[in-house]
């Protein structure tokens, strides 16, 4: 059966949400071989304000290229998680930064609070990589790709020198996803 | 002739499409760009920028949009392939300029990664509505050709093909492009160089003694230069004989500026591509292009899916028109829609060449956002009644 799995990443600018988002599509369509669309929206400030990036993963061709009815909406702010919510399917997830979001929309949707910019801060030393750290969970939380598809995308697209670093993110990420989940 | 290896990044890339359009000026043999930062279409720079010490080429950051266009003129008869990248402000200030290398018939490409407009607007967001711009921005009598992906791999794809016109018809050739493509990441395929046909520069053989610049060979088009090889020509935007020099005259204009005209309407079959799906017995006829082609097809799935007879019409040339096919098929069909990211530009087309035959419908948006597909399902079902 066919299938079109949407993502919706949001926060505010500079959190690094268009580069996660780009990191997840690329696994998905260059090393998972699936189609994958990835989309933006976001402000003319270079930080702050209102971002978005979006990631269809299907199995046929990909028309329209935004996010619709989604199936995970990440949120690392309370305006992000307030604003981009309505779209959450009824069986979709919902997962916030457990200290920048208080309030959580009513919903059918499961609902995941995790300490993603605290974790990145104190286990990592580096607020930067909490983009990382949150798609490690939605990795773990959904399957979406493959693990070694989103390894690969990930050394592909960080700049150099930050390998070991995103590595690491992305592990502790994981490790946050998998205690959702026990 | 076949791209130049060095330009060619073939194989699977992951690239949005300004990166992928950047790529496709690299594989046409681009080797000269002038242009000045604006969202959305920065990307289209940084890109070529990056890659373009390895290919060998220049890029210069001009002052302004106007010194952009000037130096593309200048590049062009310099014997390079050049382009120029911009959104809505910058392509309104590169107007005059475009009209000069229409009148001059200078081959380059002019992107526009069009923004919500007027004005400055919405930087970050998608809008269509340069498109009449395209055709009539500049002024004076002139026809150009204009593109529209949908697509990163059209991005890629289409700029070869803008280059590729441009070499042909000796005419500024515009992309307009939408911030949703220009901004949305998707797998492009970048063939190997000796797949990619490349049309090469109209150089004459004659020696400079019997060379004159603007004397056409029967085909419309005349045979180009490279200054400072030894041809000592003059070349101007006010109306010139064969020879290029200025002749203020009624007949001189009348034949130049005709002729101008003539090498893209009597070439429109040949410059004009469109994609059709079920528009043999279709009651409806959708067209759309750049992003809104695509975000229209749920709504043709769901009319089909209810019995109506829809056909689909995707162009990827806007200009010149697709008028002869749209004068066939409104003979025949209902209605035609046109969804776009405007309040009614193309489909002022549509209806001129249904010439009342077949009624015309508008799916207007004013930019910032693509269509609700369902909003284009609506008129489709109103237009078939």
């Amino acid at each position: 059966m066919s299938y079109r799995y949407e993502i919706r990443l949001s926060g505010e600018g500079g959190q690094g949400l268009v580069l996660a988002g780009k990191i997840l599509a690329e696994a998905a369509a260059i090393y998972d071989g699936k189609n994958a669309t990835q989309s933006q929206s976001y402000g003319p400030e270079a930080r702050g304000g209102a971002s978005r990036s979006e990631v269809i993963i299907s199995d046929e061709d990909i028309d329209y290229p935004k996010a619709i009815n989604i199936d995970l909406l990440l949120a690392l702010t309370q305006e992000s998680c307030t604003k981009y919510s309505k779209d959450l399917k009824a069986t979709g997830i919902l997962l916030v930064d457990s200290d920048a979001v208080t309030e959580c929309p009513e919903g059918k949707f499961k609902i995941y609070r995790v300490p993603i910019i605290e974790s990145a801060r104190t286990k990592l030393g580096r607020v930067v990589v909490a983009n990382i750290v949150a798609l490690g969970a939605i990795i773990e939380l959904t399957k979406i790709v493959s693990m070694d598809a989103i390894e690969s995308a990930i050394l592909a697209r960080v700049p150099k020198g930050t390998e070991r670093i995103n590595k690491e993110a992305f592990q502790l990420g994981v490790e946050l996803g998998k205690e959702l989940l026990a | 002739m076949k791209a130049d290896p060095k330009g060619v990044l073939t194989g699977e890339h992951y690239l949005d499409g300004d990166h992928a359009c950047a790529e496709g000026a690299l594989a046409a043999g681009c080797r000269f760009f002038a242009g000045y930062p604006i969202t959305p279409s920065t990307e289209v720079a940084e890109r070529y920028v990056s890659r373009i010490p390895m290919v060998g080429g220049i890029f210069i950051q001009m002052e302004d949009e106007l010194a952009s266009m000037a130096a593309l003129v200048g590049a062009a008869w310099g014997g390079k392939k050049s382009m120029t990248v911009t959104s809505g402000p910058g392509f309104s200030l590169m107007m005059e300029n475009i009209g000069l290398a229409a009148m001059m018939e200078t081959p380059c490409v002019v992107v526009n990664v069009q923004r919500g407009g007027p004005s400055t607007g919405l930087p970050t967001m998608v809008g269509q509505q340069d498109m009449m711009q395209a055709r009539w921005g500049s002024h004076g009598d002139y026809q150009i050709i204009a593109l529209s992906p949908a697509s990163p791999q059209e991005a890629f794809d289409y700029t070869i093909k803008c280059f590729n016109l441009a070499e042909k018809y000796r005419v500024p050739v515009l992309f307009m492009m939408d911030e949703c493509v220009g901004h949305m990441t998707e797998k492009v395929v970048i063939p190997k160089p000796d797949e990619i046909e490349i049309t090469p520069r109209r150089l004459t053989k004659l020696a400079p003694e019997k060379y004159l610049p603007y004397k056409t060979n029967g085909d419309l088009v005349p045979e180009m230069i490279v200054a400072g090889t030894g041809y000592k020509i003059h070349s101007t935007g006010l109306t010139h004989d064969e020879r290029g020099y200025p002749v203020m005259s009624p007949g001189t204009q009348d034949q130049l500026v005709k002729r101008l005209c003539d090498k893209i309407k009597l070439n429109a079959d040949d410059i004009i591509e469109i994609e059709e799906d079920q528009t043999e017995g279709a009651e409806v006829i959708v067209m759309a292009y750049g992003i809104t082609s695509r975000v229209t097809l749920p709504a043709v799935f769901k009319a089909r899916k209810k019995g109506i007879k829809v056909g689909y019409i995707k162009m990827i040339t806007a200009w010149p028109f697709p008028e002869k096919r749209v004068r066939e098929l409104a003979k025949k069909v209902k209605a035609f829609v046109m969804p776009e990211i405007n309040l009614g530009q193309m489909v002022l087309e549509v209806e001129r060449c249904a010439a009342g035959q077949a009624k015309t419908y508008h799916v207007p948006h004013a930019g910032g956002w693509v269509h609700d597909p369902e909003d284009i399902y609506q008129v489709i079902e109103e237009a078939v009644k």
